[in-house]
């Protein structure tokens, strides 16, 4: 059952459009994440959906019922903010009974609800402190507390991890995808990361200048990218870009990048690329995609081998990322661990042409 | 590591500059002080102690006669007067202050202009509109009533509490207002449970500096009272005769006039310090 519905929504800051008619149904229950680069409109997205921005043009329903005009206490929504924003005169236990006391629930209630709260979050020895005398992780706790003891409809998160250092973010990320399998609360999640909207979403939407861009499950958006934006900002490392001409091969296509590289697609792939035959594309292959063949293997069908030298060698311990030049194009490729460890080695690779991509660089969109 | 025995302070170079440094403070803190002593000191002496000369430093025999005389003549009810009026203008100042400055800060009400354009009230030297408003006052009957006083001096206030007002406001994270927002309060809960708690500090800071702008003000004070509602620094004016000054009375009224303002800047002083606003966002 859709639970929150973006209709047609606008948003204006004097002359800048900030949204630019986002549609959006997210089902009861579900945890979608809305992504994107910096000023994409994620934010003011998730604040009119707050009632904290006003809609310019559209519809936000709630439940089934339009909530534009309604003030944000009357829309049953929480919501967590990047800042904690924990009120500092309040001890841990005020600060997450605050909205309670504001809806006028009886104490008894109040004070055990609160308490069920801190247990979930395992902040219930914290209760009676204040604000300034917990950690950056703990005070996130307390909002997060804060969010749940309201039994809203819908929980919506402003980047809440984006002030924890790296370590802290990741068990937090863990609290919050468990915290949502427990509850099962419509929740609509923003961050500009984009390991957090791949590991915590059920759905994703991606953002780009106030529209959509792509929207659906993490893996539909990483295997099956529709633009090549979408498929830039899906992936660490980011992938490989490289110009590249379609070209007649036997009885299949190739995609040629430089006078002496082409690499063939699989016969099933080349029927829906001929169109383009002797177009300029852009060859788009992931990291991940490109690997060292075991010794005395030839490759699988649909492997395609090449021949770089390696200019760059970052070892992660459990990957390592070495960098090459691949017809003029600087080319990352993440292999196992020792797979390469010095820069200058010419090594062979396989390239996955079944998940290789080709973007016409007209449209940006992928073919 | 062995252990150093505390050398006395004369035999380094610190300790002859902290000496010289706290010497000097000694006496920079005593030439100051000494007229506010000597103000205090004169309250409590006899009629011959005020004008024997030599100076009596000390008060050889400390009476209260005074006190009682001030009392006795009805004196002290300009203390009274001062209070009411300086504290009901406070606190009309500060609230409508304080809201006005939460709609500038907040609603950019009345764009960058209005926020100028209030604070050059201030600007105006008050002798300048003292006749006009004696007529106004005159006109409109308020003359030498509470009334007339408080709507002054609330007036000449609101500026100066919107100015410094409108500076605390900014300082309240915004976030803390949208969560109390989501959370279920209305704009004005929102101002009476997050905005007062997180200024409290510039708003006590405020109140003291409007409280003793009130406190102080002489000039429409004097020409906008008769018998009625004389004001603190009116009725010492009177004190200073043609033929006599009654120092005195000065002395004695001066220190119930410094009383309630040192009450209010004391009670005052514990919100004053404390930093609150720490950990309400990660800076």
């Amino acid at each position: 059952m859709t639970h929150l519905t973006l209709d047609a929504v606008h948003k204006y800051y004097d002359d800048f459009h900030a949204v630019r008619g986002v549609d959006l149904a997210i089902r009861e229950g579900e945890f979608a994440v809305l992504v994107g680069p910096s000023g994409c409109g994620k934010s003011t997205l998730l604040r009119m959906i707050a009632g904290l921005e006003a809609v310019d043009d559209g519809e936000v329903s709630i439940a089934g019922r339009v909530v534009n005009a309604l003030r944000p206490r009357d829309r049953n929504v929480a919501m967590v903010f990047q800042n904690y924003a924990l009120y500092p005169y309040l001890s841990v236990f005020e600060n997450i009974a605050f909205g309670l006391r504001a809806r006028k629930v009886p104490d008894a209630e109040t004070g055990r609800r609160v308490r069920e709260a801190a247990e979930t979050l395992g902040i219930t020895p914290l209760l009676d402190r204040l604000p300034r005398q917990l950690s950056g992780g703990q005070r996130q706790r307390v909002a997060i507390g804060r969010a749940i003891v309201r039994d809203a409809g819908v929980f919506l998160f402003d980047e809440p991890l984006s002030n924890l250092d790296a370590q802290l973010r990741d068990e937090m990320r863990v609290e919050i995808k468990r915290l949502h399998q427990e509850i099962g609360k419509t929740t609509v999640y923003v961050t500009h990361d984009q390991i957090e909207a791949m590991t915590l979403a059920d759905r994703i939407v991606l953002l780009r200048d106030g529209v959509i861009e792509q929207e659906g499950t993490p893996l539909e958006l990483f295997e099956r990218p529709a633009t090549r934006f979408v498929a830039g900002f899906l992936g660490s490392p980011r992938m490989n870009f490289v110009p590249a001409t379609l070209v007649e091969d036997g009885d299949t296509v190739a995609a040629r990048l430089s006078a002496d590289v082409a690499l063939r697609f699989p016969a099933d792939r080349a029927a829906g690329f001929r169109a383009h035959l002797g177009r300029e594309l852009v060859f788009g292959v992931r990291p991940e995609h490109l690997t060292r063949p075991r010794t005395g293997e030839q490759g699988r069908p649909g492997q395609e081998a090449l021949t770089v030298t390696v200019d760059l060698v970052q070892p992660t311990g459990t990957r390592t990322y070495v960098q090459f030049s691949l017809a003029g194009t600087e080319v990352t490729a993440e292999l196992a661990a020792h797979d390469v460890e010095q820069p200058g080695t010419r090594i062979d690779l396989l390239a996955d042409m079944a998940r290789a991509i080709l973007i016409d660089p007209e449209t940006d969109r992928v073919l | 590591m062995s252990r150093r025995r505390p050398q006395p302070w004369y035999t380094t170079r610190q300790g002859w500059t902290g000496a010289a440094r706290l010497a000097g403070a000694i006496v920079v803190t005593i030439v100051f002080l000494f007229p506010i002593y000597w103000l205090f000191a004169t309250a409590f002496k006899t009629p011959e102690e005020v004008f024997a000369s030599p100076p009596v430093w000390f008060p050889q025999t400390p009476t209260l006669e005074t006190f009682a005389v001030l009392f006795r003549d009805g004196d002290v009810s300009a203390v009274w007067n001062s209070i009411v009026i300086a504290g009901v203008s406070t606190v009309v100042a500060m609230f409508l202050g304080t809201i006005a400055a939460y709609s500038l800060a907040r609603f950019r009400t009345g764009g960058d202009h209005l926020v100028i354009w209030i604070i050059s009230q201030r600007m105006i030297p008050p002798i300048a509109v003292v006749f006009p408003i004696f007529l106004l006052f005159a006109g409109l009957g308020l003359i030498d009533t509470y009334l007339g006083l408080i709507l002054l001096y609330t007036a000449f206030n609101l500026p100066y509490v919107i100015w410094m007002m409108r500076g605390y406001v900014e300082d309240v994270p915004r976030e803390l207002e949208e969560s109390a927002l989501v959370d279920g309060l209305t704009r004005w809960q929102v101002l009476i449970k997050v905005v007062f708690p997180m200024a409290r500090t510039g708003l006590f800071a405020t109140a003291v500096f409007t409280f003793i702008f009130a406190w102080n003000e002489f000039i429409f004070a004097l020409v906008l009272t008769r018998t009625e509602v004389l004001t603190f620094p009116v009725q010492v004016s009177h004190y200073f005769g043609q033929q006599q000054t009654f120092w005195a009375k000065i002395g004695a009224m001066s220190v119930l006039g410094a009383l309630p303002v040192f009450v209010v800047v004391a009670m005052a002083q514990k919100l004053l310090v404390r930093g609150l606003s720490m950990g309400a966002v990660k800076g």
